[in-house]
């Protein structure tokens, strides 16, 4: 059967078809859609499969480890900086190992259309010692899931399944099974002794670990995924003379160069391609490379992980990316820019200087937009304010017209660094969090702040959900007056207003009193978010 | 035969149901397709694009390297401007005339039709006032497209299966309505 696909719909199908039993993942993009792909799908719901939303990504990865134990197989899905948040259970999965299967699926972020760094997962999958896959087509990430869960309880290890923006938010036509597996069936196979990570024990599993890193490199060069292919199909030996140029490409920068060759002819565009999509890096494949090419060209999505790896410390090959200025050290590949380091020439047309750049903002009629003129207009009264922003749609407070937040880190960290500055000294020291991020890890910091009556404000300017990433179901709602005091802020200092233009006189007064407070507030804006309003309200009238 | 072709225009002024369309009737068709989507932050307010590929032979890359594309549909008059880079030389761009200001630096509007006529090929259609004054106000997207079939290469009555299949679900009523907006488009497209 065809279906049209976006790259995380194949990736969600897959995993579906490859008798899944639970999805487990916090909202981030790009790979929000892999999750509701699976929560709206008709096997996952006629066989009950786990796919509610988390609170953040290490209490996803737990639970899939928690189904893993009883056999079942189990998909984590996250943005790249959610792996930073379960990166304790994820290393030390690979510690532990896996008795049901356990995909890893990261959408790393090049360019941060939606992110605040560059990260590459390929390092974490490297580094934990978790064999990775990366696809390069939607196609191949559909038969990937099967693989990737196959080769999981093979080796007993998790697998690490990294995506790009490019692949998770592009859709192709893929060729798709009829049926979907049956579930993993429970099993008591779980040793205790793996999963009891005592040193003595963690000792042995990190030997056995290790030891196994050469066989899979060895299924890594074997693997249906990576490819040496000569220019010609023809060519099945090596040739007489060697190639002025080979080009190394993994995941989707394979699509970018399979592109500048379709559009190059006869000897230019006749060079051998290593593509790799399994890791650890398949060393014998890359050998063969350097011995059979002058020249090597690394094209690959993110950052220099192969360059690096076949570069070591030594310059006598001649190998060319990132690196050495072929290709942009940081950002996006394109097919420009491929095809640039390939010798197509550039074209040269330029946006017409009439065109200026349209940034993103907060949506009209949007909460948060009331939460800042609130916020702001009290602010005018003090001296050095500082708010301490967070991760969502409201750190567009930070551009014109507002301006109104300083900092923006990390998920959480809004409280924790308003609570660092007003240890520091620092009056008023202001947090603005969403709600759906600080039950994701604000809830933490904010009982840091409390055990120390630390003097800051505190405003979880709540939407009902998880906006930023089109509206997911947010962990804490109804709960946030009770999480908070259960947290041991004051009763009298936590207050709940209704952001509203109509409402400001009382809304500014409160954001007043609570920052001549002396201790910990919690100020709880709470309206429903403009765009899930706007949807339910089109809901009730279907 | 292969057609490269960008949508662009505002987040949430709905260019991916322009590209649902296409890319239903170029599957129907048995065609390749790639369609690269924006999704995230841009969507709220900023401006957004979709690289949309489909041809008889596979498609490599997913997004369309610059000069190459046949067609820019713009949902909006400077963002069709945007994305010329991409365009080949005599590639056409289909546009709505009505300015979405929400910025305040925003050019003079004369000015930027001035720009647009420069260009080759180009049909500026006022959709939203079209939609308005035909009674299909929800659809001024779907006029765009029926602007733009001849520049897509693929055929007028394959659109309409397309749109009949898309909008099954939401009734008789908008799938008419859409069906509509396609053939006042496409009459002033070709006109």
């Amino acid at each position: 059967m065809k279906k049209l696909l976006l790259g995380d719909e194949a990736i969600a199908l897959g995993a579906i078809h490859a008798g899944l039993s639970g999805v487990y993942a916090y909202p981030g993009t790009p790979s929000t859609e892999i999750t509701e792909f699976i929560q709206a799908n008709e096997i996952a719901r006629e066989r009950g499969l786990h796919s509610r939303w988390c609170t953040n990504e290490k209490t996803a990865m737990e639970a899939a480890l928690g189904m893993s134990y009883m056999g079942k197989r189990a998909l984590v899905c996250m943005k790249h900086v959610g792996l930073n948040v379960c990166a304790d259970p994820f290393v030390n999965s690979g510690m532990t190992g896996v008795n049901g299967g356990v995909v890893v699926l990261v959408a790393d972020d090049p360019s941060m259309h939606s992110s605040q760094d560059e990260q590459d997962s390929r390092f974490y999958g490297k580094f934990a010692l978790i064999p990775t896959f990366e696809p390069s087509s939607q196609q191949e990430a559909y038969d990937m899931m099967a693989v990737a869960f196959e080769y999981s309880e093979q080796q007993c290890l998790p697998v690490l399944m990294r995506v790009t923006t490019r692949m998770a938010h592009s859709r192709a036509v893929v060729v798709v099974k009829e049926e979907a597996a049956a579930e993993k069936p429970m099993n008591y196979d779980s040793v205790a002794a793996n999963w009891v990570l005592l040193p003595a024990n963690a000792r042995r599993r990190n030997d056995k670990v290790t030891a196994q890193q050469a066989q899979l490199e060895a299924d890594a060069c074997a693997s249906p995924f990576n490819r040496y292919q000569r220019p010609r199909a023809s060519e099945d030996t090596a040739p007489a003379s060697r190639y002025p140029l080979g080009v190394i490409a993994s995941g989707i920068a394979y699509n970018y160069v399979a592109e500048a060759a379709s559009r190059l002819d006869g000897a230019e565009a006749s060079f051998p391609i290593l593509k790799i999509s399994q890791y650890p890096l398949p060393k014998a494949l890359v050998r063969r490379m350097l011995e059979e090419c002058e020249r090597v060209l690394v094209v690959e999505e993110g950052q220099p992980f192969i360059e690096e790896q076949v570069r070591g410390v030594f310059e006598s090959q001649n190998i060319q990316g990132r690196l050495t200025g072929e290709l942009p050290r940081t950002g996006e590949l394109t097919p420009d820019c491929v095809g640039e380091a390939l010798g197509i020439s550039s074209h040269r047309a330029v946006t017409p200087q009439i065109v200026v750049p349209r940034p993103p903002a907060l949506c009209q009629g949007c909460g948060h937009r009331d939460v800042y003129t609130a916020l702001n207009q009290v602010l005018t009264e003090f001296q050095n304010p500082r708010v301490f922003g967070d991760i969502g749609c409201y750190t567009l407070g930070f551009l014109p017209p507002y301006k109104a937040i300083h900092s923006c880190v990390d998920m959480g960290a809004s409280i924790t660094m308003a609570k660092g500055a007003a240890d520091a000294g620092q009056w008023p020291a202001v947090a603005v969090i969403g709600d759906s991020t600080f039950t994701h890890s604000g809830m933490t910091g904010l009982l840091d702040a409390v055990n120390e009556n630390a003097d800051i404000t505190v405003i979880i300017s709540d939407n009902l959900t998880t906006a930023m990433t089109g509206g997911q179901d947010s962990a804490g709602t109804n709960k946030f007056e009770a999480i908070c005091l259960g947290l041991g802020v004051d009763p009298a200092h936590v207050r709940v207003v209704v952001p509203l233009p109509k409402n400001m006189p009382e809304i500014t007064n409160i954001i007043r009193e609570e920052i001549n407070y002396h201790g910990v507030s919690v100020i709880i804006p709470r309206r429903e978010c403009i765009q899930t309003f706007k949807r339910h309200a089109k809901e009730k009238k279907a | 035969m292969k057609t490269d072709i960008i949508l662009c225009g505002v987040g949430g002024q709905g260019i991916l149901s322009i590209a649902t369309i296409i890319g239903e009737a170029a599957m129907n068709e048995n065609l390749y397709i790639k369609q690269a989507e924006v999704h995230g932050m841009s969507q709220r307010g900023g401006d957004v694009q979709s690289n949309l590929r489909i041809s008889s032979q596979p498609i490599a890359s997913d997004l369309i390297p610059k000069g190459v594309a046949d067609v820019i549909i713009s949902m909006e008059p400077m963002e069709a401007l945007r994305y010329l880079p991409y365009l080949t030389p005599d590639g056409w761009v289909i546009t709505s005339t009505a300015p979405f200001v929400n910025i305040p630096n925003y050019p003079d509007v004369e000015a930027l039709n001035a720009e647009l006529d420069r260009l080759p090929h180009v049909v500026k259609l006022d959709i939203e006032q079209l939609a308005k004054d035909n009674g299909v106000p929800r659809s001024a997207n779907v006029i765009l497209l029926g602007a733009a079939q001849k520049a897509l290469g693929i055929d007028y009555d394959k659109l309409e299966a397309a749109i009949r299949r898309v909008f099954a679900r939401k009734g008789d009523a908008i799938v008419e309505a859409n069906i509509k907006a396609l053939s006042i488009g496409h009459q002033l497209g070709n006109g």
